[in-house]
């Protein structure tokens, strides 16, 4: 990294806020992170608003979701990289150990079997746990060994991303797994994984299409893809979904038809609003202009990452904080793009926006991290 | 470049391309999503207008529009549905064929719609459901309108019926127009005025769901309803004629002379136009198609009969226009007529005759075969004919109603065309007495009798009265024309057929407060082409002679002409029609004439009409 007058100016721009930050600075908080991350969350709740059709218990759920998320985010924040770093492979153990248990004693919805119930724990996913844990472990193997990292480094790597890959695409869940395996890849990427090997993977996946295509995906995620190529062969099927939310995106305009005025959304035309279409309801109701306040609130999440990451004072850190916002931005950019007809559909959640419990926990947490990073970060530089 | 700056590179790029995603939905592609979401939101529902009604003259309803109930579940109301069922089929009669249609539309209703399992409750129905409605919960009953004819049987054949779009009516009609309308006009002024009664279809806007449960109205525009048709049809009389029919096959039609407007028209057997409106059942159907009596058939239109003697008055007019005969001329009657060079006698139905010389006035009064075979003769089939068309005879006469008969006016161009074979002399014997080859229908004969009423003027029969106008000249003068005197010579020998003391129809003339022209006829069938295989008894019925009797009145001042056709003289085979026509014109034209009538009614108007200028020829159109 080369970057030492951008991280300089960088902390000229932070002297300016003093009195207010080394208040913060106490707590472990990173003032930027936080306050964009609750205007996204802000923002996402009055979406939910309208996409709940103004249900009340969804709302206290989602806040207690938040809330609940927010503290482990401040209490992850007090935390010593150090410490995260030896205890990340416990929990990588403990995460595919509760990967296993789903497929004997999961519970789930819609034919695939997601979540685990344990005695004292609300009802949660597994898959939820491997999201921080995998590339935490990938981290800590890497960078305690020479960068860039080896070949056999790299098979270590790809073994622990392979392992938690298979058995959530086993429950199955596709969209997870990928997810799951790109925070992992991308630990790799900014571990320095030479070119040759990324070139490698790119034309073993273009090969291996065809036999993934056969032999490992399931007849719905074919469907899935089929209909993102073609939504109007079966309109009232597969086709729907897709086509009632370009339908709710494309009818918003620039302005947008009004808060809780959106017709597709209000009027239940469009499918799994307040989960995973959740940017229908946004794109219908506040227009375009709603969607780039939502893309703006994102990439103010994504830079403070970036310029976080940059102030890493260690690999460990770097490569956590790398991969974490990386992933983020990936869950934002496959929804979004899912969503309006560019990506095959994919259980994936809008970051922060749609109506789900653990997985805004495991963002926060995540977020946590990058805070405790950033703490670190400055109390070195002091 | 590190790894960080690519990723961030990356990152821009990829945001850069939803943006521009969403910008060429929202921005570039907005108009075409925005159609498609207003299709999905607002539906567009049908509002069925309001059948126009028919009124007889007086305002009398003939046919309206009655509430219809209907029995119908709502799925997602119920939870036991084959308990509710089974309750149901407790409760009132319940037919298998509507549980079975029930049961196929229930699996494609959407869950908050009432899916119909009865149609047509009664009265008694409706009540034994609203008090087991707290055990029925899901169980609605819904009105709609439905066609009703108040006098099911006395208008069948006038006014006709609806029934349900068939198939080839779906394929035929504006289904814009039709939209949420189930029913179409199928025979009778229903069908004819279909495009009047019919009205305008309203339009409601609604919102709905993405389950088409609908939110709420957006806009709407009322249905308009269909025009009310008032007919020139006398209920009363027209009751009179049904009732005078009685039991016996026949027809009356009266015809109001200075009109031509239907005043009653009345064909026996009838049958139940309301059973049409919500489905005939198979069996009721069939009953009627395959009854000897066809009582769906329309005799007055329909039914095509040898006029008899009841034309002889216009043949009569033919000799005295071609100069065949004259006030002077008479005929030597045996009881027989021959041919030159042939030996066959045709025969008069007195079979010793009418005295030795018979005149063209007793000719007419006692209907002598005779005379009017040696008419006949001299003028030839085809003089007959050209002259007896101007009576409408052969022709349809151009009534608002479809399905009317032609009748036949044979010529010798008829017989070369239709028969392919050459006229033979004989056969203008028979023509001349109203058998061989002649058939009129009753509506023809009413026609031809109110043309004699009017002095050699035709008129055009119409139905309905308003409020269509009719512009078209319906009162066309006869080109081939009549002295005054020759019109007084033959009308004078129909008074004396009711009035006179040898006339055929002396029996009606008592107690007559009114002068009447008429002419009484009776019709040989030969192998009618209704009767067939029944008992002999049963065939012998219908092998007797129609009777028949056509006649106007006042005489002075025509107000209605009548023509009744009793099928083989009735049950009794002693019925004949003159009697049945004076109930007839005894109806009409009793509160026209007493003067006591209360003044008020168009009728009294017209009654005081009668003193001043008689109906004259050449008096140009009738409005």
């Amino acid at each position: 990294m080369s970057s030492g007058d951008f991280v300089r100016s960088m902390q000229g721009t932070a002297t300016s806020f003093q009195p207010a930050a080394s208040h913060l600075q106490r707590m472990h908080i990173d003032p930027i992170l936080l306050l964009s991350l609750a205007g996204v969350c802000g923002f996402g709740l009055m979406v939910l608003w309208s996409a709940s059709g103004q249900h009340q218990p969804t709302m206290l759920r989602q806040c207690s979701f938040i809330l609940a998320g927010f503290i482990a985010m401040l209490v992850i924040a007090q935390i010593d990289m150090r410490l995260i770093r030896r205890w990340s492979v416990l929990l990588y153990l403990v995460a595919i150990g509760l990967l296993v248990a789903v497929i004997f004693y999961g519970s789930g919805a819609k034919g695939a079997t997601r979540w685990i119930d344990l005695p004292g724990l609300p009802r949660f996913q597994p898959s939820e746990i491997m999201k921080i844990a995998l590339p935490l472990t990938v981290a800590a193997y890497l960078s305690g060994r020479s960068m860039p990292p080896r070949f056999f480094q790299v098979m270590v790597s790809v073994v622990l991303i392979i392992i938690p890959t298979l058995l959530i695409g086993a429950q199955p869940d596709l969209g997870t797994s990928l997810l799951v395996a790109v925070s992992g890849v991308f630990v790799l990427y900014f571990a320095g994984l030479s070119w040759y090997y990324v070139s490698a993977v790119v034309v073993a996946a273009g090969v291996s299409s065809p036999l993934i295509w056969n032999y490992v995906l399931h007849d719905y995620q074919k469907q899935r893809i089929l209909t993102l190529l073609d939504p109007e062969a079966d309109k009232l099927g597969a086709g729907w979904n897709i086509i009632q939310s370009k339908t709710a995106i494309g009818s918003g305009g620039w302005q947008g038809k009004g808060w809780l005025n959106g017709t597709q959304s209000q009027l239940d035309f469009l499918p799994e609003s307040h989960t995973d279409f959740i940017i229908a309801v946004l794109a219908e109701e506040l227009g375009l202009f709603g969607v780039l306040v939502l893309i703006g609130l994102y990439l103010l999440v994504i830079g403070r990452g970036v310029i976080i990451g940059l102030r890493a004072q260690d690999a460990f850190s770097r490569l956590v904080v790398g991969s974490i916002t990386l992933t983020f931005f990936v869950y934002a950019f496959v929804n979004m793009g899912m969503v309006s007809g560019l990506l095959p559909v994919v259980g994936v959640p809008l970051p922060f926006v749609s109506q789900g419990g653990t997985s805004i926990v495991t963002l926060l947490a995540g977020f946590g991290l990058l805070m405790a990073v950033s703490t670190e970060a400055k109390r070195i530089t002091r | 470049m590190s790894r960080l700056t690519l990723a961030v590179l990356i990152v821009l790029a990829c945001l850069l391309l939803i943006v521009w995603r969403y910008f060429s939905l929202q921005v570039i592609e907005h108009n075409r999503y925005t159609t498609e979401s207003e299709r999905n939101r607002v539906h567009v529902q049908a509002m069925a207008p309001k059948r126009g009604l028919i009124k007889d003259r007086h305002g009398i309803l003939l046919a309206e529009n009655r509430p219809s109930r209907t029995l119908g579940l709502v799925k997602e109301r119920i939870r036991d549905l084959e308990g509710v069922l089974a309750a149901l089929v407790e409760l009132i009669e319940i037919e298998d064929t509507d549980l079975q249609r029930f049961r196929d539309q229930l699996r494609f209703a959407r869950p908050f719609e009432a899916v119909p399992l009865k149609f047509n409750l009664s009265e008694e129905e409706i009540a034994i459901l609203a008090v087991n409605q707290h055990t029925l919960v899901g169980v609605e009953i819904t009105a709609e309108l439905a066609r009703y004819y108040p006098e099911g049987e006395l208008y069948a054949h006038v006014v006709g019926y609806t029934g349900r779009i068939n198939e080839r009516e779906q394929a035929q009609i504006d289904k814009e127009r039709y939209d949420g309308t189930h029913h179409i006009g199928k025979v009778g002024l229903e069908k004819q005025y279909e495009d009047l009664l019919l009205g305008e279809v309203g339009y409601r806007n609604v919102e709905v769901n993405a389950f088409g449960r609908i939110i709420r109205e957006i806009e709407s525009s009322d249905p308009q309803p269909g025009t009310d048709l008032e007919l020139y049809l006398d209920s009363r009389v027209h009751k009179v004629a049904h009732d005078a029919l009685g039991v016996n096959r026949g027809a009356i039609v009266a015809i109001e002379v200075e009109t031509g407007g239907i005043v009653a028209m009345v064909s026996t057997p009838s049958f139940d136009a309301n059973q049409f409106v919500t489905g005939v059942s198979t069996k009721q159907y069939s009953e009627w198609r395959d009854s000897p009596d066809l009582p769906l058939y329309n005799r007055a239109i329909q039914g095509q009969y040898p006029p008899g003697s009841t034309l002889k008055p216009v043949f009569a007019l033919a000799g005295l226009h071609y100069g065949v005969v004259d006030e002077n001329f008479v005929v030597r009657d045996r009881g027989w007529y021959r041919l030159p060079n042939d030996s066959r006698q045709y025969r008069d139905w007195k079979r010793q005759g009418h005295g030795t010389w018979v005149g063209l006035h007793q000719a007419i009064v006692e209907s002598c075969d005779i005379y009017f075979y040696e008419l006949a003769f001299n003028l030839g089939i085809d003089r007959l004919h050209d002259f007896s068309a101007q009576f409408g005879l052969g022709k349809r006469t151009g009534l608002d109603i479809p399905s009317e008969r032609r009748g036949i006016l044979p010529s010798t161009t008829w017989k070369r065309n239709v028969r392919g074979q050459a006229w033979f002399p004989g056969e203008t014997l028979s023509a001349g007495i109203g058998q061989g080859y002649m058939l009129v229908t009753p509506l023809q004969l009413a026609v031809a009798t109110a043309n004699l009423a009017r002095r050699g003027q035709s008129i055009t029969p119409r139905l309905v009265k308003g409020p269509v106008s009719d512009t078209s000249a319906r009162s066309v003068p006869n080109r081939l024309e009549n002295t005054e005197h020759e019109w007084q010579m033959v009308i004078d020998a129909m008074v004396d057929v009711v009035h006179g003391e040898r006339g055929t129809a002396r029996s009606i003339s008592r107690n007559l407060s009114y002068k009447i022209a008429g002419k009484t006829g009776t019709a040989q069938v030969v192998g009618i082409a209704q009767g067939e295989e029944y008992d002999a008894e049963a065939l012998a019925e219908r092998n007797r002679d129609h009777k028949l009797f056509v006649a106007f009145a006042p005489v002075d001042k025509p107000l209605i002409a009548v023509a009744a056709v009793i099928e083989n003289g009735g049950k009794t085979g002693k019925v004949v029609g003159a009697p049945l026509v004076r109930e007839v014109l005894d109806a009409y034209l009793l509160p026209l004439l007493t003067p006591e009538s209360d003044g008020k009614t168009a009728n009294t108007q017209q009654a005081a009409d009668l003193k001043s200028e008689p109906i004259g020829a050449g008096n140009g159109e009738v409005g």
